[in-house]
């Protein structure tokens, strides 16, 4: 089964509410009050990554950067920090979005994987020049989190355009 | 369905293009942010608009919390209710002759002309939530510009020194601990007097906050046990508050300097509860022929630094 993909499914267009709507509850998330946990893994990452591959004209590197300044602020992090790797992260999702949409769902995740490091890596190397303290490899573990939980991802945020409009039994979607 | 003119053909810049223009303004940012710190404005209205999205964070856990304590057994209530009476005998005994103590210290500062200590006001804060950046150890406290806080103020617990306020939101403060690795706490020994100054361990987020005091002499008269205190020095903490306790003295003959970890005095990692101590009403004046170590510590850490 070499051609695998949610492509055999007619998907409806997608609703920018909804986009709006996941965007924002990732970003609560990412705003949770936790305390003294490494390694969380970073949803909003993972939702713009998302709508990046499979809106690629809807979401946009723009948009990732000013939702990588509210992390920042939120988070009190070196300003500019999150909107650099979001910004980053947009432009190699959009990039690819069609090769990686080529995949079965579990090998999607392992690109996301490594987009998601990749990351991660870049705002480690930022921190770090601007002199910051090295956090640990559990500072890594949420990329694999993350990575793991996008089947599910997909799952959730592509369910409201697998509904059919009106019920049909003779009809395939 | 879009029934508009499909917009295939005008997409604005190419992908390319936008992704170096917003890669050069988030590096002008950071540096900005970084290094000169003018970036505050555009943080403080982008605070603004996130907000009210921390707020809706914030209210699953106060639910939690007040859950937890509408569901307090009585017995538990009881028994920390007699811990706390008798936490408050042994304070009022010592309260007591603390207060002719303090008459006393006031008299001899009088007699010989020193400065008046003058009492802080302090402010009671809750910890909202410890900072999700993993790179610096910071909390956020629940009072902000609004209550009166200001960048610099100190903030304590029931045991000692927690940090310093950093940054100031509306509603929100930022806390650097004293455990981060750009914090810098004047301290003094105990035992002997002797002046340090406590630089953080950092260490990321989760990992056990140390202090390291670094440029003191190999042969300095330091012991694994000591306890350090503030020396009120810098004049933003009022001098006394314990801040740590001397873990680990290595003395190597190749260097210099003694390489001396501690750990801090305060539960920075577990307290809800943290007390954010005003400014003295005047500032300490420039340390003068009364202070010697001072200067020399800080040309030798200058000289250190090159």
């Amino acid at each position: 089964m070499p051609f695998y993909g949610q492509s055999k499914r007619i998907l409806l267009p997608v609703r920018p509410g909804f986009m709006v709507f996941t965007v924002i509850v990732a970003l609560l998330f990412n705003l949770l009050p936790w305390r003294d946990v490494n390694g969380l893994p970073d949803l909003l990452a993972l939702v713009i990554a998302f709508w990046c591959v499979h809106q690629p004209r809807k979401m946009g590197i723009g948009v990732a950067w000013l939702l990588g300044i509210f992390m920042d602020t939120g988070n009190g992090a070196l300003l500019g920090q999150h909107a650099f790797a979001y910004a980053v992260l947009a432009f190699t999702a959009i990039t690819l979005h069609r090769r990686i949409l080529w995949f079965p769902l579990s090998q999607q995740a392992a690109q996301i994987l490594v987009l998601l490091l990749a990351i991660q890596l870049l705002m480690l190397a930022v921190r770090l020049i601007a002199g910051g303290a090295f956090p640990g490899l559990a500072y890594f573990a949420g990329s694999l989190i993350a990575a793991v939980l996008w089947p599910a991802a997909t799952f959730i945020l592509l369910w409201p355009q697998r509904r059919p409009e009106n019920v049909d039994a003779n009809r395939p979607i | 369905m879009d029934t508009t003119t499909p917009p295939f053909f005008h997409r604005g810049p190419a992908p390319l293009a936008r992704l170096t223009f917003f890669v050069s303004l988030s590096i002008l940012l950071m540096v900005l942010d970084a290094r000169f710190r003018y970036a505050e404005a555009l943080r403080q209205t982008a605070a603004v608009i996130v907000y009210p999205l921390q707020r809706i964070a914030m209210a699953p856990m106060a639910l939690l919390d007040n859950a937890g304590d509408y569901f307090t057994s009585q017995i538990s209530l009881k028994r920390e209710n007699d811990a706390l009476r008798s936490r408050q005998l042994q304070a009022a005994g010592e309260r007591l002759t603390l207060d002719s103590l303090r008459a006393e210290n006031a008299q001899f500062r009088r007699l010989l002309e020193a400065r008046q200590r003058l009492p802080r006001i302090s402010t009671f804060a809750e910890i909202l939530y410890s900072g999700r950046d993993p790179f610096s150890r910071k909390i956020v406290i629940d009072k902000g510009s609004q209550q009166g806080i200001q960048a610099g103020l100190a903030v304590i617990d029931d045991v000692g020194v927690i940090g310093q306020v950093t940054r100031v939101y509306p509603l929100l403060a930022e806390v650097t601990l004293i455990t981060d690795k750009e914090q810098v706490t004047p301290v003094q020994v105990v035992r002997n007097g002797l002046r340090a100054v406590a630089y953080g361990g950092g260490g990321g987020n989760s990992g056990d906050g140390t202090l390291d005091l670094r440029f003191m002499s190999a042969n300095a008269d330091i012991q694994t046990g000591d306890v350090l205190v503030t020396s009120g020095i810098d004049g933003t903490y009022p001098p006394g508050l314990p801040v740590a306790k001397v873990a680990r003295i290595e003395r190597d003959a190749a260097y210099a300097f003694a390489n001396i970890s501690c750990t801090p005095a305060a539960g920075t990692d577990q307290n809800k509860q943290v007390l954010v101590l005003s400014q003295e009403a005047d500032p300490p004046p420039e340390p003068t022929l009364a202070e010697p170590a001072k200067p020399a510590k800080t040309r030798r850490t200058r000289a250190m630094d090159k």
